[in-house]
């Protein structure tokens, strides 16, 4: 892990830094969501911790952790959790 | 313009005379006197502060640290389990170097419950990384709130300072005060002009998780700021003398006829004032007897304490505070300041007016005449 | 240096005599310090205030044990307190009574003195307020402080709180009361 600078009081001063670090990396399940299925209601948009799935309800691959919760909370049963070992 | 009044409402003007832009507030005895007097002032359009009302010290001291994050100048002040209350924020005030200025009105802390002074308060705090000024006088508390802003804003600095005054034996006294004039103020103490703040146009971020790899270096860099604060402080006590004629020793500690003294009374706060009573009742019979008196416990002054006792042969320690199963803090501190020294004085220990036991000068006398005593710490009860 | 300590009763006001003797004695020129006993302050209940006045600065900062003057708001209270704690040998004890100093079961070697406040305040406020009237006695007996100051120091306690009509009655009943002072 790169160190990071030692600002005063630890402040970050470049806005949205967070941004740079990709957790895509964590994930070992991937959602994959079924069209025909889905209804657009939103609630997976709505439940994301991670704030990974955009107003079209795709995916960001670079920062889903995997956690599932968008699966588990679709109604339509629409979002499958795949593996991501080949 | 001097006029008599109260400790408290010296410690309200000298805020006053700062002007922060906000003031959170919770009343605690001895403390209470302070924040009352600054509510009269914005109630009577004196100052533009925003007071907020909290429902705690813990929230009050959150408050200041989210204004001052803001990049406003802030004040609050607290007292005793107020301050306890206060403890896990404190780190965090000192860790993101935001320089809150805090008044404390020592007193001790429970149980058995007692409102009354002692330094137990605030020395229990001395690790958080505030600077520590421990003030004598209704005078010295009015000018010391004012080098408080001065020294915490030091960008070389950015720390909070608490003022530390006697509770009640300094807070409830009405004398004879100094009242500084707002233009004179305002020539001394620049406008805060913070290093970074939190502003939507500019975002940053505050307060981050350090991990194990960056901690250390986060905590190294506030103590060695602290250690480097003792010149700002001895600057602005300099400065505070150019600009107001009067002054505090060096900033750090003040010494009293201790230049040809073999024998001296190391103490902080009220306690100082009536050994001076007792070095001139001593000196007058021919004991060359001295004060030293410590007004910064943190930074601690070590070299600035070595070099004013290349002469003394003994010093008698006044702790009004005690580290339970060990001996009152500034004992300790002083034993250590002089381990590696070559020529080190006696330094023998005494714990004297804990919760409101007045310190008389038959206490003080008793001290001096049991410096060379051989046991560690005894009780002036 | 003298040393003054003022008994009363909580709520008769033995602070604020404390505080506007601290004040007339810096209008003349002294210095002065003042302060309450500490955090007992209840309704009724015996409470003491002190005060020191000096030509010189005032380091001291332990209570008051030997004073040398002592100030009883209220006889009643020598029924119940001993007035006369500490005070110095021939230290002066000035009472708010309509007794004479001979009628009182006080020790004759203090130099004892008394004046009927309370007829005074009553006829003045209405009310028994002794507690500056007392000042009148005090600056008449010990010479410590001027009645100019004293009223002085009347204003700036209560112009700016309590309005004019109450500094004019203050002024009033401390004049009275020294003049009454023997």
């Amino acid at each position: 892990m790169k160190k990071p600078k030692i600002t005063v009081g630890a402040v970050i001063e470049e806005p949205g830094s967070t941004i740079k670090n990709k957790t895509g990396g964590w994930r070992s399940f991937r959602p994959v969501r079924d069209k025909k299925k889905c209804t657009k209601c939103g609630l997976c948009w709505q439940f994301c911790p991670d704030n990974a799935i955009n107003e079209n309800f795709d995916v960001n691959y670079d920062y889903c952790k995997g956690c599932g919760i968008c699966a588990n909370i679709c109604p339509f049963k629409a979002i499958k959790m795949v593996k991501e070992e080949k | 313009m001097k006029k008599v009044i109260e400790a408290s409402t010296a410690v309200a003007l000298g805020v006053k005379l700062c002007e922060p832009g906000v003031i959170p507030m919770y009343p605690i005895t001895p403390q209470t006197h302070i924040v009352e007097r600054l509510a009269d002032y914005i109630n009577d359009g004196l100052l533009s502060s925003e007071m907020i009302h909290v429902e705690s010290e813990h929230s009050a001291i959150s408050a200041a640290l989210g204004a001052e994050a803001m990049g406003v100048r802030t004040f609050t002040a607290t007292a005793s389990q107020g301050l306890a209350l206060m403890h896990e924020i404190l780190f965090v005030v000192a860790g993101m170097r935001l320089p809150v200025v805090m008044a404390v009105a020592n007193r001790a802390l429970s149980a058995p419950i007692n409102i009354w002074n002692d330094h137990q308060d605030s020395i229990s705090e001395r690790d958080s990384g505030w600077i520590q000024l421990y003030v004598e006088s209704a005078q010295e508390a009015l000018d010391t709130i004012i080098q408080a802003y001065k020294i915490a804003e030091n960008r070389k600095v950015l720390l909070p300072v608490m003022v530390c005054l006697d509770g009640f034996t300094l807070s409830h006294v009405y004398e004879p005060v100094d009242i500084l004039k707002q233009e004179d103020v305002n020539k001394f103490l620049p406008q805060y002009n913070p290093l970074f703040k939190l502003d939507p146009k500019k975002p940053i971020t505050m307060g981050p998780i350090g991990f194990p790899n960056t901690y250390m270096e986060f905590r190294k860099q506030t103590h060695d700021t602290m250690l480097d604060s003792i010149n700002i402080i001895k600057d602005v006590n300099n400065q505070f003398k150019e600009s107001f004629n009067r002054s505090y020793g060096n900033g750090l500690i003040e010494t009293y006829k201790i230049e040809d003294a073999n024998y001296a009374i190391a103490a902080m706060g009220t306690a100082c004032s009536t050994t001076r009573v007792v070095v001139d009742e001593l000196r007058k019979q021919g004991k060359k007897v001295g004060l030293i008196k410590i007004k910064s416990f943190r930074p601690f002054p070590k070299q600035e304490i070595i070099s004013c006792c290349k002469n003394i042969k003994g010093i008698a320690v006044i702790d009004r505070n005690i580290s339970l199963g060990n001996e009152g803090a500034l004992y300790t501190e002083l034993r250590s300041a002089f381990y590696n020294q070559n020529k080190k004085p006696i330094i023998k220990g005494f714990i004297a007016g804990l919760g409101g036991r007045d310190i008389t000068p038959d206490h003080i006398k008793t001290a001096f005449k049991k410096i060379e005593n051989s046991s560690d710490t005894e009780w002036l009860l | 240096m003298i040393e003054i300590r003022i008994h009363g009763r909580g709520g008769q006001g033995a602070v604020t005599t404390g505080q506007i003797m601290a004040i007339a004695a810096f209008y003349d020129n002294k210095q002065s310090q003042t302060f309450p006993m500490f955090g007992v302050e209840r309704s009724g209940a015996p409470v003491q205030a002190f005060a020191r006045i000096s030509d010189e600065k005032i380091n001291i900062r332990s209570q008051i044990y030997n004073p040398d003057i002592v100030i009883v708001l209220d006889a009643s209270l020598l029924e119940t307190v001993d007035v006369t704690s500490g005070l110095k040998e021939k230290g002066t004890l000035i009472i708010n009574t309509n007794k004479k100093p001979s009628d009182l079961n006080i020790n004759r070697n203090f130099n004892i003195r008394t004046v009927d406040a309370t007829s005074i305040a009553l006829k003045i406020f209405g009310r028994p307020i002794v507690n500056t009237p007392m000042l009148g006695a005090f600056s008449k007996i010990t010479k410590e402080i001027s009645l100019n100051s004293l009223t002085k120091a009347i204003d700036e306690t209560f112009l700016k709180t309590k309005g004019k009509k109450i500094a004019e009655l203050n002024k009033k009943a401390i004049t009275a009361v020294y003049n009454q002072t023997k």
